[in-house]
């Protein structure tokens, strides 16, 4: 006992080493924070050209429409075929070789990243919308955008909604790897102090509770926002 | 009123109308009868062109609707559509699915159009449905509330596409009542529909479409007693 103590003295009180995880946990928050409000505006304006040029609406398919889903698709492929890690080491040492701030480049790669995961996601919830709901608003007069607007993006919202928690969830713990560019998030928090204090036991398994206790706070809120969506589909 | 002049429709290579041409005055009850996969769907949603004629014309009140020029939303505006499968916004309470059109397209403000509500729903003994969701309800509630939805925008013609075919059996008659009582008050409507005694009482006129084109038209009585043509008389001994 008195062993634990000391370590836990060495770990976290000596020379305030808490602080180590204490700022890397706020950077790992900012950090998916923001990024995931990236990726939803991207992931909320790719899915809908990817569909609105996938339902041939013949008054919105045009050639911009048309060149617009390329770039999404272009997008999407990229992203998805290439390691978030690599995206972050390319961001960092060549895209954004002169931003000051590291905190920038791991917000703008994880939301672009996370953009991509996202759209397919949404595209997945419109579709899941059956095309009838469409129809019924276009049948009243209203326009393409106006329907999806009040009444399929709101569906597809809560279908993907599952997804979209997994995507949060998954993006928080992806921010484990900001440490490759040296910023200092929740993960490198605790490995700086093993490295300190040459003991592994103690940071880690804090670092790996901090990020469990993070996901379980998220599954929570979750089934809350799920709740009170459910009353519009007893089926 | 709707005035249709050489209507072809193709999916790809499937032709499914074959040259359309046919004229519906204000005030009739047009009832589309046919074998499935003639087209009679199709044909009733090129009329409000859910579905893009390939050629032809469409004209509703001396507007050329295929012209690519108009405005289809404001033509849509102005004929209501009723859905096989209903097609209510499930993420929506009654009364905002029946108020959604008529407030986003500035036809009433919300009060107006919550009224009118009100008063639709009281038609359709369904006031009490307001605040419920569509899941909440079943078929032939369901399809009431279509209606009304679509009677909100205030429509000149109303178009149901088989509208009883998903209904329960014992909900088909609430529904036809609600199309009875509103063929009564003068709408126009054109119909696609299997109920043969609904064609008969209610219809000025039936249409008989078979591979994409007009068998025959006439009053429901000359219709079902004396068919001329042959595809119609096999047709019609199968479903009386």
């Amino acid at each position: 006992m008195n062993e634990f103590k000391a370590k836990f003295t060495q770990d976290f009180i000596e020379d305030g080493r808490w602080h180590f995880i204490t700022d890397g946990l706020i950077n790992t928050i900012i950090i998916t924070i923001l990024a995931l409000l990236m990726g939803v505006i991207i992931g909320v304006i790719v899915s809908i050209i990817r569909c609105a040029h996938d339902q041939k609406d013949e008054k919105v398919r045009n050639i911009p429409l048309s060149i617009a889903n390329a770039i999404c698709k272009i997008y999407i492929a990229i992203i998805r075929g290439t390691p978030a890690l690599v995206q972050l080491l390319i961001m960092y040492f060549i895209v954004m070789i002169s931003a000051k701030s590291k905190l920038l480049v791991a917000v703008l790669t994880f939301g672009i990243n996370s953009g991509a995961y996202v759209a397919e996601l949404f595209r997945g919830g419109i579709m899941s919308v059956d095309s009838g709901q469409l129809e019924a608003g276009r049948s009243l007069g209203m326009s393409y955008v106006l329907t999806m607007r009040k009444v399929v993006l709101p569906q597809a919202f809560k279908a993907s909604l599952p997804a979209l928690i997994n995507e949060f969830i998954a993006l928080l713990k992806e921010t484990s790897i900001c440490g490759y560019i040296g910023l200092n998030e929740l993960t490198r928090g605790g490995d700086i102090i093993r490295g300190t204090t040459y003991d592994a036991l103690l940071p880690l398994l804090t670092v790996a509770l901090i990020y469990f206790i993070l996901v379980m706070i998220i599954s929570y809120l979750a089934s809350l926002v799920e709740r009170r969506l459910r009353r519009s589909d007893k089926r | 009123m709707i005035n249709v002049k050489g209507l072809y429709k193709s999916f790809g290579d499937t032709k499914v109308l074959n040259g359309i041409d046919y004229h519906i005055e204000q005030g009739e009850k047009i009832a589309i009868i046919g074998p499935s996969g003639s087209g009679k769907s199709t044909f009733l949603r090129c009329l409000n062109l859910l579905e893009t004629p390939t050629k032809g014309q469409i004209f509703i009140d001396d507007e050329e609707i295929t012209d690519p020029n108009v405005n289809i939303d404001k033509v849509r505006e102005k004929i209501g559509m009723v859905f096989q499968h209903f097609n209510l916004f499930n993420n929506l309470t009654i009364m905002d699915n029946i108020t959604l059109a008529p407030i986003q397209l500035k036809k009433m403000t919300k009060e107006e159009a919550e009224e009118k509500a009100i008063e639709l729903l009281k038609r359709v003994n369904l006031e009490d449905k307001v605040d419920s969701y569509p899941s909440e309800l079943s078929g032939g509630q369901k399809q009431r509330i279509a209606i009304v939805r679509s009677l909100a925008m205030n429509p000149e013609v109303m178009l149901f596409d088989e509208p009883t075919s998903a209904l329960d059996p014992e909900m088909v008659g609430e529904v036809l009542e609600v199309m009875k009582e509103l063929a009564d008050d003068g709408m126009t409507m054109v119909v696609v529909t299997h109920e043969m005694g609904f064609a008969r009482e209610v219809a000025s006129k039936v249409v008989f479409i078979d591979e994409g084109i007009i068998k025959e038209e006439s009053e429901p009585k000359a219709f079902f007693d004396s068919p001329k043509n042959p595809r119609l008389q096999e047709f019609l001994s199968k479903v009386l």
